[in-house]
């Protein structure tokens, strides 16, 4: 990790583990219901559709379209150098949604036009986590 | 049992007595300010509290003011809470399990008196670099979130693809709501704006700008609640509730089941109507939540006021305005009002004075009055209807 990296840090736990584990090798996993076949996010132990606890985690294609969004000018610390920024929710291929950062094109309303395509891409802040941010496809 | 409808009433309420910037009181105090100034209000013997419901210790409070209730509710869902105390409190009274119940709020939100932490919306505070497992920590908070000025408002883009509502009816909401504040010495703003004024104002996170965003503030407020007949011995006037409704939706904002609609804002107001047995036609006088200037346009939706998609030219054309046809938010609201962190106790404040008629900027003729909370950013929801109509039977 870089010493300069100053953000918030996800700490997995026993129901996101896998979903973490994939991201540090830059696959976006989700989990799916085998009962009901429903693909949600976030993790969870049981499906919120059905409250089956048969549940398999899958790997997404990593695509997804943008929801809706917000731009923030007054960042968090850590966030400094990224303001003003875009704080995104991603509507993705397989169904649910999820928050992210938006990467690799400058942040204003004029570029950010809801429904546009992205791909996921992973950003390596230390050795064990990979966070998942979305550029466009 | 059947309904709560006309089972108790709100004989005492005040705020605290100063509000706005109050450096040199603790949240505590302020809590004890408001209940000492609602239980005046009303004139009861405060030995006749004996129920308490609070977000802070029900304890440290009950033992402060000397009293040992016989029921409690310690219920916190952010800003609604009180909203669900009252209903709670109803209950209680109705079932038997007490009699006459305070609930009492207050925030050192501005100042932080005695407070371990920055400043609410004090993005300077919130500390870099920490590690969390929480959802909000592990799927929220690593994309720089800061609170809820860059959270609570991230459907509303959607909402606006979706509806055709514009930044010009989303700026129309603190425009209408500052014609109300105009009138209330109370109000911490209380010039006139424009939707220039609006959008001349500094970005605080887009599509939202600083007049588009709730004041941090300081204060509280209590409420004195008995039985309906019991409220007839008291001086003031009673506020009768007619209906009441709870209910909870996401912790995290990002995982509503749909972002431009809340589920909790729907399930909570369909059952504090039904419970009522009042139309949206027999509504005078309407408090919606507003930390920011998107949700009385959720709220005017979810309500039932206006179809989907009506509730950014409705505002716009000045129906909740002074001299609308559905006045909303009549102390100028969070936007311009006061708010602390916690402000649906200010919104229940506001619709007791419409009732009892004793309003900064009174509205003519008010009998009923709804009054909408919402909790966290989404996550909870409370909706109350108060009527100053005596029962008919």
């Amino acid at each position: 990790m870089s010493a300069s990296y100053n953000k918030p840090i996800p700490v997995p736990t026993p129901e996101s583990d896998v979903f973490w584990e994939k991201a540090k090798k830059h696959e976006l996993w989700i989990q799916r219901c085998l009962s009901c076949d429903n693909p949600f996010f976030y993790p969870r132990m049981n499906c919120p559709n059905c409250l089956s606890d048969k549940l398999e985690w899958f790997k997404t294609a990593g695509l997804g379209t943008l929801y809706s969004y917000m731009i923030n000018h007054r960042p968090v610390p850590g966030f400094e150098e990224d303001a003003p920024y875009a704080i995104a929710i991603i509507q993705l291929e397989e169904g649910p949604r999820m928050m992210t950062n938006i990467v690799g094109i400058e942040n204003t309303p004029e570029n950010l036009v809801l429904d546009m395509k992205l791909k996921v891409v992973f950003e390596d802040i230390d050795d064990d986590i990979a966070i998942p941010k979305w550029e466009p496809a | 049992m059947d309904s709560l409808r006309y089972k108790a009433a709100i004989v005492g309420a005040s705020e605290t007595t100063e509000l706005g910037s109050i450096p040199d009181k603790t949240a505590f105090q302020l809590h004890v300010d408001a209940a000492v100034n609602a239980i005046k209000d009303c004139e009861i013997d405060k030995n006749e509290i004996d129920g308490i419901a609070t977000t802070m210790n029900p304890a440290a409070l009950a033992h402060y003011l000397g009293i040992v209730p016989r029921w409690i509710d310690n219920t916190q869902v952010g800003g609604t809470s009180f909203l669900v105390h009252v209903r709670h409190a109803v209950a209680a009274i109705a079932s038997g399990l007490c009699e006459t119940v305070l609930v009492a709020m207050a925030e050192s939100g501005r100042n932080r008196v005695g407070e371990q932490t920055g400043r609410i919306g004090d993005v300077s505070s919130m500390s870099g670099g920490r590690r969390d497992s929480s959802f909000p920590g592990q799927f929220e908070s690593i994309y720089g979130v800061a609170g809820p000025t860059t959270q609570f408002g991230m459907g509303v883009l959607r909402y606006m693809q979706e509806t055709g509502l514009t930044h010009e009816q989303l700026a129309s909401v603190p425009v209408a709501q500052r014609k109300w504040a105009n009138k209330v010495p109370r109000a911490m703003y209380g010039d006139i704006i424009s939707v220039q004024d609006v959008f001349d104002s500094r970005m605080i996170c887009y599509p939202f700008h600083l007049l588009e965003c709730c004041l941090v503030t300081d204060g509280g407020g209590a409420l004195i609640i008995t039985s309906s007949d019991r409220a007839k011995s008291f001086p003031t006037k009673p506020v009768y509730i007619l209906g009441t409704g709870e209910s909870v939706e996401s912790p995290i904002v990002s995982q509503m089941y749909d972002m431009t609609s809340s589920a909790a804002f729907k399930t909570s107001s369909k059952k504090a109507f039904e419970e009522s047995g009042v139309t949206h036609n027999d509504i005078d006088h309407l408090m919606i939540y507003d930390a920011f200037a998107h949700l009385p346009i959720y709220g005017l939706e979810d309500l039932g006021f206006v179809k989907r998609g009506e509730a950014g030219s409705y505002i716009e054309e000045g129906n909740t305005s002074p001299g609308g046809k559905l006045p909303m938010n009549t102390n100028g609201g969070g936007l311009s009002y006061t708010h602390s962190g916690m402000y649906g106790m200010y919104a229940i404040q506001e619709s007791v004075r419409q009732v009892r008629g004793e309003a900064a900027h009174q509205v003519d003729g008010v009998k009923t009055s709804f009054c909408q909370g919402v909790g966290g950013m989404f996550m909870a929801a409370g909706s109350l209807v108060f009527t100053n109509e005596e029962p008919h039977t």
